[in-house]
This record gives structure tokens, sequence and C-alpha cells, in this order.
């Protein structure tokens, strides 16, 4: 219960910042523009899920961060309440992740609401956009968290790993794997090559868009380990489950953190 | 006296005449029970065979003498495996409203349901051809039409199966509103010329939907194929034209909407390529006219080999697809025009409908997929968006010249 009155206070505090209108109106606008162009087809929610990708991961470890940071003072005097320190915890992320959460899937979802796409559109890609759009923003945010917690004194350490991180997961990584499947490429590497991918939560999720909207260009690849991958439900069942992992990972570690940590 | 002779002559000649329609007008009928076989050498030539509803347990029916032999209700031909079912090597045979099942399967033998050979003017239609090793076979036949039947079977391997329409060195065939399934090629051509093949529906073959080589002049027309094993395959043939056809759902590493290798002078237009691992697929192909198509939602629209040469491409539609076209060259031989490409980021400030920049359909990414093919896993990474907006700019891998210099703004009607 307790939970539920911090959060309500996150949620007054974080609309009267405005910011987090600002972010619901850039999905909205987005998504508004993608439909306009591209039509109510699945060109529009390529689109879209591709900005999805680009833009969650960076907004949610940063903003995770900094937002620990520019409250420190409303954490301090919330600790200074008879309150246990998982209700403190689970408020203060609900509070952040859940608004954020919020803004994308109205931001996305009106424009499709009043140009009618969501009847049209295969209800199973809407669903699968929503919900990852949900899990990478609870996920990144809480990956924030850490970096904040973990370098609460010092700021611009905390951003600066926040910013990097997200771009070794979203560039880098995939630079390696191209390295990698390029200088190894002569040897059965298909394996290893899925397992590296299951690392990264970026990858993850793009693979899992990828399963929807690109099926036909993944069955076209010559290799029975891919094929037998993604042709299956075990493709979908383990790249759920490792981005299940990713989730309870951070969050734990922050939790974690937060309780030992000596405000 | 000389016009009284005139009379009696045409009285004569008119007598005659009426006596063929007696004749003629008096069908032979088969009934259940009896045997088919035994019906046919009772018939003249030029009669009608009426056949009574009925299962009949017949092979090797041999019909040598021009016959229209018409089922009458729901009259079955079982050849229980035995051989043939029908074997028509007279002209002039009309076969209308039966079903045959059951031909034999042999690694030596093609046996068919219905065996065409060396005829003129044959007709098969409305006829159920169900579960036979090849369903409808012609050979060295001329002006044969092939109409409305509904061909199916189960086999589940290639070598078990035969094709469903098979033509061999025949003229001037029509192959018009049939359904095939289950079979090993749905339609399968070879040293045929001038067939016009259209309306039919070929799915879920275990090759080819078409199979089709060496047979010039030939039109396929608003057929559908879908979800065949290898797609469809058209080879070593000039003078095609294959005109609003849809090519839908095949999915595999060697699986084409339409496979093009060694076709000449021919005119594809109109075709809907939808859902296919790749659409069109064109190899060692030449001055072809590919227009007014459509390519939607492939993994490939297009994979053009560099041995393919003036090839038009004008007036097509390019909506998201993962890769709009690939190569294997950086010399590039074709020509890319007005066509619309979901892809493309350019402006169009004049507001002419045309783009302002030419588009480049071929990513960097897709060559590294051609050289690796596992780095396909990257797709819509950032990593390789960066890296092909970069190609895009500064084409150091891609081939320079294949590109679209006027590109359409919006979707081509």
């Amino acid at each position: 219960m307790k939970t539920l009155t911090i959060l309500k206070y996150q949620w007054k505090d974080l609309f009267r910042g405005k910011w987090i209108i600002g972010y619901g109106l850039i999905y909205l606008l987005m998504s508004d523009a993608m439909i306009r162009f591209a039509g109510t087809g699945p060109k529009a929610m390529i689109s879209i899920a591709n900005i999805m990708l680009l833009l969650i991961p960076l907004v949610g470890v940063i903003y995770g961060a900094l937002y620990l940071y520019q409250s420190r003072e409303f954490t301090e005097l919330l600790l200074a309440q008879p309150l246990d320190r998982n209700t403190l915890f689970w408020g203060l992320f609900g509070g952040l992740a859940l608004p954020l959460a919020f803004a994308f899937t109205a931001g996305i979802l009106i424009p499709m609401i009043y140009t009618g796409m969501v009847l049209s559109a295969k209800f199973q890609s809407l669903a699968l956009l929503v919900i990852l759009g949900n899990v990478l923003t609870l996920l990144f945010t809480g990956l924030g968290f850490w970096m904040g917690l973990k370098f609460f004194e010092n700021r611009i350490k905390g951003l600066g790993y926040a910013l990097v991180s997200w771009l070794f997961l979203a560039v880098i990584y995939d630079g390696l794997v191209l390295l990698a499947v390029f200088m190894l490429g002569d040897y059965p590497i298909e394996e290893p090559m899925l397992a590296m991918t299951m690392l990264n939560p970026i990858d993850l999720a793009r693979i899992t868009v990828l399963l929807e909207f690109d099926i036909s260009a993944l069955m076209g690849y010559t290799g029975a380990v891919f094929n037998r991958f993604f042709g299956s439900v075990i493709g979908i069942g383990v790249a759920t489950a490792c981005l299940g992992l990713w989730l309870g990972i951070p969050l734990w570690s922050g939790k974690r953190l937060f309780n030992k940590k000596d405000f | 006296m000389w016009a009284n002779n005139k009379i009696t002559g045409l009285l004569i000649v008119l007598l005659l005449l009426l006596s063929v329609q007696l004749v003629q007008s008096q069908p032979v009928v088969v009934s259940s029970g009896s045997s088919i076989k035994e019906g046919v050498s009772r018939a003249e030539p030029g009669d009608t065979l009426i056949i009574e509803e009925g299962l009949y347990n017949e092979y090797d029916i041999k019909v040598d003498k021009p016959l229209t032999i018409l089922g009458d209700g729901d009259v079955v031909i079982d050849g229980n495996r035995k051989g043939f079912i029908l074997v028509i090597t007279a002209d002039d045979v009309t076969v209308k409203n039966l079903e045959v099942k059951h031909a034999s399967t042999s690694f030596m033998e093609d046996y068919a349901g219905i065996l065409i050979e060396q005829t003129d003017n044959t007709v098969i239609e409305n006829v159920t051809l169900t579960d036979n090793y090849f369903a409808i076979y012609l050979a060295k036949s001329t002006n044969s039409v092939i109409r409305n039947n509904h061909i199916t079977a189960s086999a589940k391997r290639e070598t078990q199966s035969g094709n469903a329409i098979h033509l061999w060195y025949s003229k001037d065939v029509t192959i018009e509103d049939n359904y095939v399934t289950g079979h090993r090629d749905g339609l399968y051509f070879e040293f045929v010329e001038g067939a016009t093949i259209s309306g039919n529906v070929s799915e879920n073959n275990i090759r080819y939907g078409i199979h089709f080589m060496y047979s010039d002049h030939c039109r396929y027309e608003d057929n559908t194929f879908r979800n065949n094993g290898g797609g469809v395959a058209v080879m070593y043939t000039s003078h095609v034209e294959i005109i609003n056809n849809r090519f839908e759902d095949n999915w595999g590493s060697s699986a084409y909407g339409m496979l093009l290798k060694e076709i000449n002078r021919s005119k594809i237009i109109g075709n809907e390529f939808y859902n296919n691992s790749v659409g069109l697929y064109i190899e060692a192909t030449s001055r072809n006219e590919f227009k007014h198509n459509t390519f939607r939602q492939n993994g490939w629209a297009v994979k053009l080999m560099a041995n393919s040469t003036d090839n038009i491409f004008t007036k097509n539609n390019f909506i998201a697809n993962s890769f709009e076209v690939a190569t294997n060259s950086m010399k590039n031989y074709n020509e890319f025009n007005n066509n619309y490409w979901s892809h493309y980021e350019g402006y169009d400030l004049d507001r002419d409908g045309i783009g302002d920049v030419p588009h480049r359909p071929v990513r960097l990414f897709s060559i590294l997929v051609e050289k690796q093919p596992q780095s396909l896993l990257l797709l819509r990474s950032l990593l390789i968006d960066i890296l092909d907006a970069a190609e895009r700019i500064m084409p150091v891998l891609t081939p320079e010249t294949l590109v679209d210099s006027q590109p359409k703004m919006t979707k081509v009607s």
C-alpha cells in the first residue's frame, strides 16, 4: 500500500515536470507521422518498431540514472519515514518506469486509434509492439537505476556509464558480432552467435521484432540451426525467457544496492 | 431431267446426314456394374459414351477413337494402383464430369490418371483427379483444353509423386481454372509452344507450383501459386508473357516466388509477389520487361544476378520488403526507372511526383549477407543502419549504376 502512495507522489512530481508529457508527445508525433506517410500497413509498424528499439533504451537508461540524482532529497526525506527499504525501492522505480511505459503506450496507440489502424492491423504485431516497448522501458529504467545507485556520489560517472552502456549495447556489440562473423565465418558459429545475441537485451528485442516482421527473410537463410530456432516456438520462448532474466537481474541487484546503501 | 436428278441427289445427301445425326444422338450407356472398357469398344467413332453413377474398378482404359465421354452423376474410376487409368490416343476426345483415382506409382514408368498421347483437339473438363502419380499427362498433342479440373494428391516425397498437369512436346494447349495441390510439380511444361495458362490455383506442391522449360510463346495469366516447396521456376525460354499472377507464401532457403533462368524477351507485368523469402530470382536473363509488379513483404524482393543484362524495371511497387534488390557484383547492366520504393528516403521539392535524389535499392547489408549469410541475424540493428547510410552516400561496395534515378514518391496504381 505504501508503495502505491509513493507511486502517487512520483506521478504528481513527474507530471509537474512536464518532461514525461514531452516524452509521450514524441511517440505521438512519430507514430502519427509514420501512419500519415506510410499508410496503416505493416510498413508503419516496422518504422515504429525501429524507433522504439533506438529510443526506449536510451531514454530509459539515462533517465533512470538521472531521476535518482534529481530526487535525492525526496528519497532522503522518505528514508527518514518509517518505511522499509523494499517498499521505497519499488515505489521509486515504479513511479518512474510505469509513467514512462504509459507515455510510450499512449503515444503510439492514440494515432493508431484515430486512424483506425488498431482495427486494420494484425493484432499479433500490435500486441508485440506494445508489450516489447513496455518490457524494454522497465528493463532499461531498471538498468539506469542500477547505474545511478552504483555511482550515487559521482553523477558524471554514473551518467557517463549509462550513456556508454547504451552505446555499447546498441552499436558496438553488434559491431563485435559482425566482426566475429567475418573472422570466423567458415566455422559453424550459428549457435555461439545466437547465444551472443541472447546476452544483449537490445538484440533480443530486435530479434523478436525480426521474428514478427522479417520471418520470410530469416527463412531464406541456408542453415538448419537458424531455421530450427526461428521456425518454431523455441525461438520466441528462449527470447522471452532471456528478456525476463534481463528484466530481473538489474532490478534485483539494484534493490540489493539500495538496501545496503548508506545515504 | 437434270433438275430432277439434282433434287434426288440432294434428298439422298439429306437422308444420309439425318441418319448420321440419328446414330450420333443414340449415346452408348455404361451402367454401374458393367465395364467402361467394353463400353468404349462398343462405341463407334464420334459416339457419346455416358457413364452412369457408380464406382468402376478399372485401369488401362484405351480410348482409341473419337469419343465424348461424360459422367452422369457421381462417377468414380478407381485404378487401384495397377497402371494407367484413361489412355487417350485418338483425336477429338472429350472427357467430362468424372473422378479418376489411384493410378499406379512407379520409378520406371510415368503412370498417369489420364494419359493423352499424340492427339489433336482433346478436352478434359470438370474431372476430379485424386491421388494419382501423374494426374494429366500430355505428350505430343495439339489443341488440347484442360479446364476446371480439381487435382489433389497427398504424397510427402518428390520421388513418390508425379506432376499434376504434365505437358511434353505439345502445342497450343489451354489450361484454365484448374485447382492443383499436393503433387511434385503443379504444372510441368517441357517443349511446349503457344500454351495459355490462366485462372489456375497451384498450391502446397512438393517442388514447384509451375515448372516451365523450353516453352516459347506461352502466356500465363491470373494464376495463383501459393506455398509450394520451391515456388515457381521458369527456365530456358523466350517470349513468355507472365501477367497478373500472384506468387505468395513461398518460404525457404531455396524457395522463390518466381525463379527466372535464361529467360529472354519476355514480359512480366502486373504480378503480385507477397510474403516470399525471395520474390523474384533472376539469373542469366536478358531483355525482359518488368512492369507494374508489386513486391510486398518479401525477404528479398528481387535477387538480380550479375549475368542478367538489359532488363527494364519500371513502375513497380516495392513495399515493406526486408531487402529491395540484392546482387552479387559491382557491375549492373539493367535499368531501373520510375519505381516506387518504400525504403526511399529522398524528397520531392518540385512536387512532380518524382523524387529529387536517386534511390539505391541495394543495401550494403545485402552484400554482407551475400558474403556471410550468418550476419542476417543483425538485420535492423542500428549499426547496420549506420553502415547502410554511409554506403548510400559514398558507394564503395554496392553497384554504382544500380540506381533508380527517378523514384516515384507514391505507389504506382
